[in-house]
């Protein structure tokens, strides 16, 4: 797969790269996680279908 | 922290376009079979669930999603359930709440994950990203978990979610190693780990025996499967666009497929 030779915010230093990057992953999976697998009943609730349908584990 | 903005500018966008997208087609091919089977569930009387006023008279017609109910019957369920919404258009639209909002979600990671590896050039490079988010997302977690109907039976939730966490982790893990390094001893590392979370297995119920009928279940795995296929391709595409919109190549997009 070819990779790209533009990049994103291309002026960054590598580490504060590494660490903006890291902090939208962990955002992201977050999100993901409290909406998919977040134990609370009302949560549980309003995204019931959604969970089945990406086959989140559930109930 | 322009880097930061830039992948949620482009995750927002994409998760919102691939959210919609889910959405629309969950109502037509997964929410009518869930309504199904809560008909099962609510006739089986051993449910650990229920929906408040479920449509047990009208979710037999495929359309039960758009007859708009008030939660009259309400009563009994809730008080164990706590707060749900009510079946019809709330039902609908909180669905495509948590469609828009994980979809962002999986884009955020996706489009994270790609810049390590330089990014996504052009739209035809995020199809084979989508597909790559399919496989650790919806392949690897749904061979020893398959897509379950409400009634069926299952074995303990957090070990399930705790399964199905390492089973992503590693298949991404292994993909990334397959994809992106070169050398033997590590694509063999690789398989291992995509492999491995499958001979563990994932955790299984006590029993099978289930009010489900199996064709049922079969057509929802079935339009799981194929829904979020679409949705992976929808995200890395539109990931890919967007990005090369940004990144001012997108000029070149025709003679630089993938």
């Amino acid at each position: 797969m070819n990779t790209a030779s533009v990049s994103l915010g291309a002026s960054v230093s590598s580490q504060s790269r590494f660490v903006q990057l890291a902090l939208a992953a962990f955002l992201g999976i977050f999100v993901m996680g409290f909406v998919g697998f977040s134990h609370i009943d009302a949560v549980h609730n309003a995204a019931h279908d959604y969970r089945h349908s990406m086959a989140f584990p559930c109930h | 922290m322009t880097l930061f903005r830039n992948v949620v500018f482009i995750a927002a966008i994409a998760g919102l376009v691939a959210g919609v997208v889910l959405a629309c087609m969950q109502a037509f091919a997964t929410v009518p079979l869930i309504l199904k089977a809560e008909v099962y569930e609510q006739a089986g009387g051993g449910h650990t669930h229920d929906h408040t006023a479920a449509p047990a008279a009208n979710a037999t017609d495929a359309n039960a999603m758009s007859s708009a109910e008030p939660a009259e019957a309400a009563a009994p369920a809730a008080e164990d359930e706590g707060w749900a919404p009510a079946d019809g258009f709330e039902r609908f639209a909180f669905n495509v709440v948590a469609n828009v909002v994980t979809g962002i979600g999986f884009a955020l990671i996706l489009v994270a994950a790609s810049e390590f590896a330089g990014g996504i050039g052009n739209w035809r490079q995020g199809l084979f990203w989508g597909l790559a988010g399919f496989a650790v997302f919806t392949l690897a977690p749904n061979l020893g978990l398959p897509p379950e109907l409400p009634a069926m039976p299952a074995a303990d939730l957090t070990q399930r979610q705790i399964w199905w966490t390492a089973t992503v982790v590693a298949t991404a893990a292994g993909l990334g190693l397959l994809a992106f390094r070169k050398s033997l001893p590590l694509a063999l590392l690789a398989m291992a780990l995509i492999v491995a979370p499958h001979i563990v297995g994932a955790p299984q119920p006590d029993s099978f025996k289930s009010p489900i009928p199996e064709g049922l279940h079969h057509q929802f795995v079935v339009a799981v499967t194929l829904t979020n296929l679409v949705f992976w391709l929808v995200l890395g595409a539109v990931v890919g666009a967007v990005r090369g919109r940004l990144t001012g190549t997108a000029t070149g997009l025709r003679d630089s497929f993938a």
